[in-house]
């Protein structure tokens, strides 16, 4: 068969790359215009190079951002990913009570980021909260406004009640798709219930899990909503997360040189270490863990 | 290896159940001998795998008992009954290697492991799998999987049934019947007790010393192949095995002649005069057709089949089917049928009457 040579063609490809040009790239770009200038106002622009990012790596203040960014992730998926699976292994199988587990597991995940924050800014107050109150009645010190280490008790916790449902639906999918038989050989074979778990039930939900591990990393990373409207960063910075930062940088002092070489470099790590999941739990999946 | 006992067995999935309808498993009392091979054969839906899940211990039965060598097991787990079971489809722990998959069920109960690893060569070999025992199962063929599965199912010695449940559905068929040769002969070697499920004559006549038939929800009749063949007890033996099945009239039968319409013609033994639904059965092996003998039928179609000929005839109304040798030649003067007496069987409503004499 004859090919047609017809360039014409291009113009097809055009709606996407004009849609794909105003919703990622003509911003990004604009950043990284940002990044490589500086100005005094007035929207006079100056050539800066590569002194903010040079900054930037310098600075204290973003490594300490990233540092209790990673720190988060860390906490999260390490409570939200076993106590999914959990979760996922308890629920009914069959019958309305399977269907009355999965609405009521849904719920968290249809509420907004800061409807979720407020609920647990005031849950938490030690003046009117439910939480609060109760917590200081039992002689427990905690005030999320004062204290670093309540505040991040407070927005792990809400972090774990916002997120763990998206872990358990996913897991519970993987469980769902297991036949009877391997349960049955499994009983045949007399393994017990961790050998169950660990050569039936944990492989067939490899796939799914690595995506929700997946899915929690990068939208843990890129928190914002639900702490700021907790703590606001605060105490001090104890809860001063990444994007939290750049937006005090770029929004509250206007630094927009740092603020966009410092979103550049956010953008890059959470690229980097997304990759190195996906490599890393392919290869495992390919292996068969 | 145990003698297997079901006792007054009947099982319903309802929690309730009413008549006998509710049952998807009539009740049943039968003994199965210490290392036969039976074949559970039925058509699907009919209660063979809801039997052998009794027997496996996956189900606990509505009512009656089940008995290894006289021990009453019917509530015990299946761990405590020590039997194997080989799935339809291939159950293999895709992240073990073929070894660690084959010793599984070895190192559950506590072996040491060099009585594993001699017994995970023994039964590598027997399946012909010695030269991938360290790979993942993971990427291996629905054959191979099922191969371990099987594998699986026999490297415990001790084992007092192994149950296969439709073991060879997935697999191709020049490897079916491989497999089902080793597994003949595995009985052969080690004369475990099993049960093969099948819902395929081929592979249950082949496979098995006796042949159970179940047809919705009852044990129909157990007997050998030849037994099967010969003296279907029940109609539906008669059109389940035997390709094409069992030719069933109805007729009136009245001590040793059989009236169809009118005509008539010679039973092999003598018969009570019977009320209710009475059929004749013959098998279209024992149908002759010819030009003067017996009596008024009507060639629709002759079907080669290759060794034979199958010959679809229209006989007062009623389809029937007739074999004839490949070198027969059919006539358009063939215009009569004749039944062989010895072979023609007289049905009750669906069973089988013994003929006077016969000890039934």
């Amino acid at each position: 068969m004859n090919k047609t040579v017809n360039h014409k063609a291009w113009f097809l490809v055009l709606p996407v790359l004009v849609l794909v040009a105003f919703s990622a790239v003509i911003p990004l770009m604009t950043v990284v215009n940002y990044s490589v200038q500086d100005t005094f106002g007035n929207n006079q622009f100056f050539w800066a190079g590569l002194e903010w990012f040079d900054e930037m790596l310098h600075s204290d203040r973003m490594w300490n951002a990233l540092g209790r960014q990673l720190m988060f992730s860390g906490i999260i998926l390490a409570i939200e990913v076993p106590l999914g699976i959990f979760v996922a292994l308890n629920m009914p199988k069959s019958g309305f009570w399977a269907s009355f587990c999965l609405v009521l597991m849904s719920l968290p995940l249809l509420i907004p980021w800061n409807v979720v924050g407020t609920i647990w800014q005031v849950f938490g107050r030690v003046d009117i909260g439910l939480l609060g109150r109760t917590l200081e009645s039992l002689g427990i010190d905690y005030n999320y406004t004062q204290s670093p280490l309540a505040a991040w008790v407070t927005i792990v916790v809400m972090d774990v009640w916002h997120w763990t449902s998206l872990v358990a639906l996913l897991a519970y999918a993987g469980l769902k798709s297991i036949p009877d038989a391997y349960y049955q050989a499994a009983k045949i074979d007399q393994a017990s219930r961790w050998k169950v778990f660990r050569y039936i039930e944990l492989p067939k939900m490899a796939g799914v899990l690595m995506i929700a591990i997946l899915l929690r990393f990068m939208d843990s990373f890129m928190i914002y909503t639900e702490p700021f409207v907790v703590t606001g960063g605060g105490p001090g910075n104890a809860t001063t997360l990444l994007s939290i930062d750049l937006v005090k940088m770029a929004l509250g002092q206007f630094d927009l040189g740092p603020a966009a070489a410092f979103s550049i470099m956010y953008f890059l790590v959470i690229l980097l270490i997304s990759w190195v999941f996906y490599t890393v739990m392919t290869n495992l999946d390919k292996k068969g863990m | 290896m145990a003698k297997i006992t079901l006792d007054n067995l009947a099982h319903s999935y309802l929690p309730n159940p009413r008549g006998e309808e509710d049952f998807a498993l009539k009740q049943m009392t039968h003994d199965w001998q210490d290392g036969g091979a039976y074949a559970l054969l039925g058509s699907s839906g009919c209660g063979k795998s809801t039997l052998l899940n009794i027997i496996s211990g996956l189900l606990i039965p509505s009512q009656g008992r089940v008995l290894f060598d006289g021990h009453d097991v019917t509530h015990a787990p299946t761990a405590e009954r020590n039997i194997a079971q080989v799935f339809q489809f291939p159950v293999v722990y895709d992240t073990m290697t073929v070894r660690d998959n084959l010793a599984f069920p070895l190192r559950n109960r506590g072996r040491d492991e060099t009585y594993v690893a001699e017994r995970v060569q023994e039964i590598a070999r027997m399946i012909g799998m010695e030269d991938q025992l360290r790979r993942k199962c993971s990427g291996l063929t629905a054959d191979a999987k099922q191969k371990i599965s099987l594998g699986r199912g026999m490297v415990r010695k001790d084992v007092n049934a192994l149950l296969f449940d439709e073991p060879l559905t997935v697999i191709d068929p020049h490897m079916k019947w491989e497999l089902r040769t080793q597994l003949k002969k595995l009985h052969h070697d080690f004369g475990h007790t099993m049960i093969y499920v099948t819902h395929d004559q081929t592979e249950a006549l082949t496979f098995a010393d006796k042949v159970v038939v179940m047809y919705d929800g009852r044990v129909v009749q157990i007997g050998t192949p030849e037994e099967l063949f010969e003296r279907p007890e029940h109609t539906f033996v008669g059109y389940f095995i035997g390709s094409p099945g069992m030719n069933v009239i109805p007729a009136k039968v009245d001590g040793t002649r059989a009236y169809i319409n009118g005509s008539h013609f010679d039973l092999g033994a003598g018969y009570r005069a019977m009320e209710g639904k009475v059929e004749i059965g013959v098998r279209p092996e024992f149908a002759r057709l010819s030009t003067s003998e017996g009596l008024p039928v009507k060639v629709r179609r002759v079907e080669d089949a290759g060794r034979h000929k199958i010959i679809r005839a229209d006989f007062f109304g009623h389809d029937i089917n007739i074999v004839a040798g490949e070198d027969e030649s059919i006539g358009p003067d063939m215009t009569r049928v004749r039944f062989d007496p010895a072979h023609v069987n007289v049905y009750r409503d669906d069973w089988r009457v013994a003929p006077e004499g016969e000890a039934a």
